[in-house]
């Protein structure tokens, strides 16, 4: 077993547990993108980074890759961590900003603005459509071609692989595919959330009609 | 294409068909065909027992490996800050215009392919000019067409033009 403290409240795990895993068993929430229950843990796309307290110095660290170790202070809600997840999903929108995760999250963190160029490349290299293809369907029909600018997610050749089971995971699981995000036009590269969809009027009290919606909730109009 | 199959099986085995040994043995099979042919790929892949992408993704992420044929020498001028201040742009014209292809490219009659690089380590040699193995070194724009001029000379190696064919 191993004790560490997570936002100021001590808990003991075993060892081999992830930060996140050992947050998510506390109730807390750290917001996470390439993570997928069941899948391996891939650390890409780093929205779900944490502060990592030593002493007087803190770092910034992926806590879905993170393993626990003794005596370890995470914050996971920090001003730091906050404003450098921020930052991340405001760069995965400027390269898939019609994502409606990715939208939903950035309402849910208090986004106003993409400062970044945006180009939609539709795909953010999460790498679940390969996990779950390789992991869960034992296929690997899919995988990632390519470094750099040029990587991207493809089949061999370009052709329907002979490994693929047409289960349609790949398309799935995607968070850019799965729900594209229907607002026909984006304001400094943001939807505004469900809110552009809902007439003013309607949308009186939160029904939580978004999956993402975490705890704060979109803003409401009265 | 029995011959081949049993060729690629040559070199997967002489690396005891491991996992951890793709690279080499991609690089084997490179230096075999000068690039790497889909049935080339696709019989690694099968005696590894890995699916194809895999495979895929290992040949297109290193640039020293070709998915398409490549020419017989392969020419290819530093573009790295060193070279490019001593004049290695100019190299690169003179290159372009006697071979007549861009970089990355592959002359029609499968003799020269064109490349650049971002520096190879051996900047006080710059503007660097490497034909094959050979590096060659202070190069020139009047310099690189000599040197083009000697390979464009030497005679066809056939074994290369048999396997560009035969693919
Ligand atoms: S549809 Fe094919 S490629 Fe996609 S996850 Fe399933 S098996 Fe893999
Ligand atoms: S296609 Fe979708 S799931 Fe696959 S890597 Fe890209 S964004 Fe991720
Ligand atoms: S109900 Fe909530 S989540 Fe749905 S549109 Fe209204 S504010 Fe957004
Ligand atoms: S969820 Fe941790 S890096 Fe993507
Ligand atoms: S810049 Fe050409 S060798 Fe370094």
């Amino acid at each position: 077993m191993v004790e560490l403290t997570i936002d100021g409240i001590k808990t003991r795990v075993s060892e081999g547990t992830t930060v996140l895993e050992a947050a998510s068993e506390m109730g807390i929430t750290i917001p996470t993108l390439c993570y997928y229950h069941g899948l391996s843990c891939y650390g890409e796309c780093r929205v779900c980074l944490v502060e990592v307290v030593k002493g007087d110095r803190s770092s910034l660290e992926a806590s879905c890759t993170l393993p626990v170790e003794q005596g370890q202070v995470i914050l996971t809600d920090s001003e730091k961590a906050r404003k450098a997840r921020k930052v991340i999903v405001e760069l995965l929108l400027a390269s898939c900003p019609n994502s409606k995760t990715l939208q939903d999250m950035a309402a849910n963190m208090g986004i106003n603005k993409i400062r970044f160029k945006i180009k939609d490349r539709g795909c953010i290299l999460c790498g679940r459509c390969v996990r779950y293809c390789k992991e869960q369907m034992k296929s690997g029909g899919i995988g990632f071609v390519g470094r750099g600018t040029s990587r991207r997610v493809a089949t061999a050749f370009d052709v329907t692989p002979e490994e693929c089971r047409n289960c349609g995971g790949c398309e799935w699981i995607c968070p850019v595919c799965e729900k594209a995000c229907m607002a026909e036009s984006l304001i400094d590269g943001l939807c505004g959330g469900c809110q552009n969809l809902a007439p003013v009027e309607t949308c009186l009290v939160c029904t939580g009609c978004s999956e993402s919606v975490g705890p704060q909730g979109h803003r409401v109009y009265k | 294409m029995v011959n081949d199959y049993e060729k690629v099986k040559a070199i997967v085995d002489r690396y005891g068909g491991k996992h951890a040994s793709v690279i080499a043995i991609l690089q084997d099979v490179q230096s075999e065909y000068h690039y790497l042919p889909e049935h080339a790929l696709r019989a690694v892949a099968g005696q590894l027992r890995l699916p194809l992408i895999q495979v895929c993704g290992v040949a297109t992420f290193f640039k020293a490996f070709s998915l398409k044929p490549r020419g017989e020498h392969t020419v290819t001028v530093c573009l790295g800050t060193a070279c490019h201040v001593r004049g290695a742009p100019a190299v690169l014209d003179e290159a372009k215009r006697q071979l007549g292809i861009e970089p990355g490219n592959t002359t029609d009659d499968m003799r020269f392919t064109l490349e650049t690089v971002n520096c190879l380590g051996a900047c006080a040699l710059g503007p660097i000019v490497v034909v094959d193995d050979e590096y060659q070194g202070q190069m020139g724009p009047r310099k690189v067409k000599k040197v083009l001029n000697k390979y464009k000379k030497t005679p066809r190696d056939r074994r290369h033009a048999e396997i560009v064919v035969s693919s």
